[in-house]
């Protein structure tokens, strides 16, 4: 009885380790595919132009919007903070470095995650499920090339312009509340912060990290749309594994480019 | 959606994407300080200049007038050059005092000008003869210290000291009495 259920036990640990080193190394080999398909997306640019609209056009009012805002409460809640200890002057510094160092890449990676890598993930999935992609592969048009790839590169293309749009809009909702509304000086406000930020450390390290997020939640939207089992439970699953796996690498990510960046490990 | 409309607004995306690059990199990270208001260089030498940063401001009354532009430190006389912007509006006199100040106790640090009664003013490129340095805390707690220690040491060894003060207290106490 006992060794009945320790043989199930060591069976089931096995038959998880399998098929996660399996789906590990179909990852692996769907991303190498994607790059030996990129010169095709960027040879026609048009379909790539498509998915720069749909992901980052169309991404533009969320993360417009969500940035000033960000913005601004960081603008009240900073000055809050920085009047008990008299240095409510460095508001910009304050507001300056946390948005472009990581709330402008992490939060707009996690809004793009939930914008556009879901709707990327759902559009190839419920291809798949209706068998378009496998029509495609039937008059000899790899879908990779044709479906993939371009989705992939517009996601990459434009996490970066949406990372800078959204740390903009937050300096301008900080300088909004801060200057206008609080009345910092506003030669202090600007002063400081650019005495305090750096081109190459501090926005140099935010687009390279903007850059970083917009691979991975590109990547995950596409394998896991690519991956969705063909029913409409499927694609739901597949959807909602994309926003959770994205937002938690890019979390995690951010950790380690952080460590590298800011702690004299790598710069 | 037709192509020509896509082309359009991916146009605009990337061209504001682009401008909010160069926005971050201009005015929030100063990759090039642009100065836009008209105004006039002033040099001035100071012995320390404590913890003077470019860009921090220059007040005359407390009123921003100009700023920093660039701190230099020279090799002759070991002082520290501190070259200034001020607004095109404000005239100082030639025998105007530059200070290093700091705004409160942790404030930001500035410079500060003490217009005097000279009839000629300071020109472009002028130089202010007379500066006053940065008061640096720690020099300030150290002599403080210092005269503690010294005013301890002497204190016992002159006995006569502690007696001599209660007598004008006394005094002080007569006159008050004297005046009821």
């Amino acid at each position: 009885m006992r060794a009945d259920a320790l043989t199930w036990a060591l069976r089931r640990v096995g038959e998880r380790t399998l098929s996660w080193i399996e789906r590990v190394g179909f990852a692996a080999r769907f991303s190498l595919a994607v790059l030996a398909h990129s010169p095709a997306a960027l040879r026609r640019i048009q379909l790539t132009m498509r998915e720069i609209y749909f992901a980052g056009v169309l991404s533009l009012v969320i993360i417009m919007v969500s940035g000033l805002f960000v913005g601004m409460v960081l603008a009240l809640q900073g000055y809050e903070v920085l009047t008990r200890y008299g240095a409510n002057e460095s508001l910009g510094v304050l507001v300056a470095l946390s948005l472009v160092r990581e709330l402008g890449p992490v939060v707009a990676g996690l809004l793009f995650a939930s914008r556009a890598g879901s709707a990327i993930t759902a559009e190839i999935g419920l291809m798949k499920t209706t068998e378009q992609l496998s029509a495609m592969e039937m008059m000899a048009v790899d879908p990779l090339a044709r479906v993939v790839a371009p989705r992939f590169f517009g996601g990459i293309i434009s996490m970066p312009l949406l990372t800078a749009l959204f740390s903009t809009l937050g300096v301008f909702g900080a300088y909004l509340v801060g200057v206008k509304l609080i009345g910092i000086d506003a030669g202090a406000f600007w002063g400081n912060m650019q005495s305090a930020v750096d081109f190459r450390r501090d926005i140099a390290n935010g687009i390279i990290k903007s850059v970083v997020f917009g691979i991975a939640v590109s990547l995950i939207a596409v394998f896991e749309g690519y991956n969705a089992r063909p029913t409409a439970e499927g694609v739901s699953t597949a959807t909602t594994r994309t926003v959770v796996a994205s937002s938690l690498s890019i979390l995690a990510l951010d950790f380690v480019l952080t460590v590298f960046m800011f702690r004299g490990i790598g710069v | 959606m037709n192509r020509s409309a896509i082309d359009l607004w991916v146009g605009i995306f990337v061209v504001i994407g682009l401008a909010a690059i160069a926005f971050l990199s201009l005015k929030v990270g100063n990759l090039t300080s642009v100065s836009s208001a008209p105004g006039y260089h002033l040099d001035a030498a100071f012995d320390n200049i404590g913890g003077l940063k470019l860009r921090a401001p220059v007040k005359a009354a407390g009123v921003v007038v100009g700023r920093v532009e660039k701190i230099t430190l020279d090799p002759q006389s070991y002082q520290a050059l501190v070259s200034m912007r001020v607004d095109q509006g404000y005239q100082f006199s030639k025998d105007t005092i530059a200070s290093i100040l700091t705004s409160g106790l942790l404030g930001e640090v500035y410079v500060g000008l003490d217009s005097g009664g000279d009839t000629q003013m300071l020109a472009d490129n002028g130089r202010i003869a007379k500066t006053q340095s940065a008061m640096v805390l720690e020099k300030l707690i150290g002599q403080f210290m210092f005269d503690k220690a010294a005013s301890g040491t002497t204190a016992p060894m002159a006995n006569d000291a502690p007696k001599a003060p209660p007598k004008p207290a006394q005094t002080g106490t007569a006159i008050v009495g004297g005046a009821k």
